[in-house]
């Protein structure tokens, strides 16, 4: 027997709205959490993650056992999670012996891991470390330059794997206008050597050159670190060939009330509610105007003469 | 500066990118300084290349700073869910596409002929509601002793009932396409799967009230001497649950008990006896019986009997 279940408020329908598979996606949200051993490293770098992404992320304080998305079976518990919080790009840190300093970036695809890469850390600086003028300091959930240097992002695979996700980790939602005075942040990635990446966030100094395009300066905010490549897994074929599907056709909004004419061109349609002229209030209150006392006036004259051409007939 | 010019850096605007698949770091840089160094100064000429396109487009002012219309992005990224489906057409899309019926849009008011006035078609105070009509005329068909009022609305039901199993039907087969509604969700009532315990079912006011009834009445003395609980009420089914026949029956009365017991005999005993046997249940809770022995032999967690005994000693 099955049993159709529909949401009982207008919140929760909206929420399941925002949720569902969309033509056109907004932006992928990211879930940070972390294993039941972080080391000091680890647990700031997962924070400093977190307070760079704000807004498009969701961070759980709690251990969690049973992650080992690399293991068969060990992603049941991050695919609920991600279920749960609907993030699509996901963060895991662990700490061992054997993997010290371990940064798990990974994607989902209908709540499926899709790929995984995993980091080391190393030369970790923190955002606190840095000494800079906060007036440049980036404003929470500006859209930020993305940079890449190195010829290894395009010969090595992990790399060009790790360049992939750090790219949808960093970009953010897919903008049709931008504000030119909130460019303030950037991040710069370079391949130091074929399983190293040196990662940096800066902030942007706009300086006048004299032509429109003003002269750029970057400034280290931290956090930086070196990222050394461990494990992935890269994609499997078919799903990647689903993930990448777009749709040609961008959906149209009809707007209403308007026709496109071939003679008369565009022409909307306006309601004009009924004027009631009788119930609009005058501007002038005196007593002369006051309709009650016209009337009974009228009508008492009225009965008045009736009364008086009875008698006159009689 | 003619070297940098010449770098082709890749940009992608549509998402403030650009990658320079060209660099090498002149010298290895010895310190760590000079290699954030270098980093970001290779950085700084990235960005200035978005720059330079960025800052080139058309841009609108507005109050809070020059408004640039950014093309889509180049490069591509996997999605985050798949395609929203096609919801597969419904029993009756399918049948009005065969027969070639079309969608007509209806009025949401009507007129009325019994009130003479203009009402809505559906909801509150509709036209031709059955609810207004207080006379139903009998006809000479009508059966007699039918309640044609409760006729009326037990019909209603049913066709309220008929229409959500239809809709039923046609969300599952949206289901099966993967296109469900969003906001809708299809959810077993109950599972029925073999081999498997049955889920504890919630136990309501009703069986709870059975239960203590149970509870009190189940000391020696039927529940007569105990201490009441304040707001416990008396048992619900009191006296006899059974009726036993009496197995000396009185003289002149049919024996009922042997009867009925020479009754279950003759079945058992009878030459078409194996029809009265449901035999896949029998071969099931045999087969269920024996399941049962093997696993119990395998049980771990089962005390073994013979664990103080020791072995005896292999004679040579």
């Amino acid at each position: 027997m099955m049993e159709i279940r529909t949401p009982k408020t207008g919140k929760a329908k909206r929420v399941l709205e925002k949720r569902a598979p969309k033509l056109v996606e907004t932006g992928k949200k990211t879930l940070i959490l972390h294993g039941t051993k972080t080391s000091a490293t680890i647990s700031t770098v997962l924070m400093e993650l977190y307070r760079l992404k704000k807004g498009g992320a969701i961070k759980y304080s709690r251990r969690n056992e049973n992650i080992r998305p690399f293991e068969s079976g060990g992603e049941t518990s991050l695919e609920f999670f991600s279920l749960k919080t609907d993030c699509s790009i996901f963060v895991y840190g662990s700490h061992s012996k054997k993997r010290p300093d371990n940064l798990l970036l990974g994607r989902m695809y209908d709540h499926r891991v899709y790929d995984l890469i995993e980091v080391g850390i190393e030369n970790f600086k923190s955002l606190l470390s840095f000494s800079y003028d906060k007036k440049i300091a980036p404003h929470e959930g500006s859209k930020p330059f993305i940079c890449f240097t190195g010829e290894g992002f395009e010969n090595v695979q992990e790399l060009k794997q790790l360049k992939e996700v750090l790219t949808d980790l960093f970009r953010g939602e897919v903008v049709d206008n931008l504000n030119l005075t909130g460019l303030d942040r950037a991040y710069i990635c370079s391949a130091i050597s074929p399983n190293k990446v040196f990662l940096t966030h800066c902030a942007i100094k706009l300086k006048k050159s004299g032509t429109i395009v003003p002269k750029i300066e970057l400034v280290e905010v931290g956090p930086s670190m070196d990222l050394v490549i461990r494990r992935n897994r890269l994609p499997n074929e078919g799903l990647r060939k689903e993930a990448m599907k777009t749709s040609k056709d961008k959906p149209k909004k009809k707007i209403k009330n308007v026709d496109q004419d071939e003679v008369r061109g565009k022409l909307g349609k306006i309601y004009v509610p009924d004027q009631e002229l009788q119930k609009m209030p005058l501007a002038d209150k005196s007593k002369g105007v006051k309709r009650e006392r016209r009337e009974s006036k009228r009508k008492n004259k009225e009965e008045g003469s009736a009364s008086k051409k009875k008698k006159e007939s009689e | 500066m003619d070297t940098e010019t010449d770098q082709i850096y890749q940009v992608d605007v549509g998402n403030l990118l650009a990658f320079n698949p060209n660099h090498r770091f002149p010298s290895a840089p010895s310190t760590r300084e000079e290699l954030v160094k270098e980093c970001i100064t290779e950085g700084t000429k990235l960005v200035q290349a978005i720059a330079d396109s960025l800052f080139n487009f058309p841009s609108t002012e507005t109050s809070d700073g020059p408004l640039v219309q950014l093309p889509p992005p180049t490069t591509k990224l996997p999605r985050e869910k798949h395609l929203p489906r096609p919801k597969p057409p419904t029993k009756w899309e399918e049948f009005a596409l065969k027969k070639g019926i079309q969608k007509r849009k209806k009025d949401k008011i009507v007129y009325d002929e019994q009130t003479d006035q203009f009402k809505r078609r559906h909801g509150y105070d509709r036209v031709n509601d059955d609810n207004d009509i207080p006379i139903i005329e009998a006809k000479a068909t009508d059966e007699p002793g039918e309640d044609p009022f409760a006729k009326r609305l037990d019909d209603k039901k049913k066709r309220v009932g008929k229409q959500e199993k239809n809709r039923l039907q046609n969300l599952k087969t949206a289901a099966k396409a993967g296109a469900l509604p969003s906001h809708v969700q299809l959810a077993a009532t109950a599972l029925p799967i073999s081999g498997t315990k049955a889920q504890p079912k919630k136990i309501g006011k009703e069986a709870l009230g059975d239960v203590a009834g149970l509870a009190a009445t189940s000391t020696a003395s039927g529940g007569k001497f105990d201490k009441k609980l304040p707001g416990e009420k008396p048992p619900k089914k009191q006296g006899k649950h059974h009726q036993y026949l009496p197995v000396v029956p009185k003289y002149g009365v049919v024996d009922e008990e042997k009867e009925q017991t020479n009754k279950v005999l003759s079945k058992i005993f009878s030459k078409h006896s194996h029809e009265i046997l449901n035999v896949g249940k029998a071969i099931n809770m045999y087969n269920d019986k024996k399941e049962k022995k093997k696993s119990g032999r395998s049980d771990k967690l089962k005390p073994k009997k013979n664990i103080t005994k020791k072995k005896p000693a292999n004679k040579a």
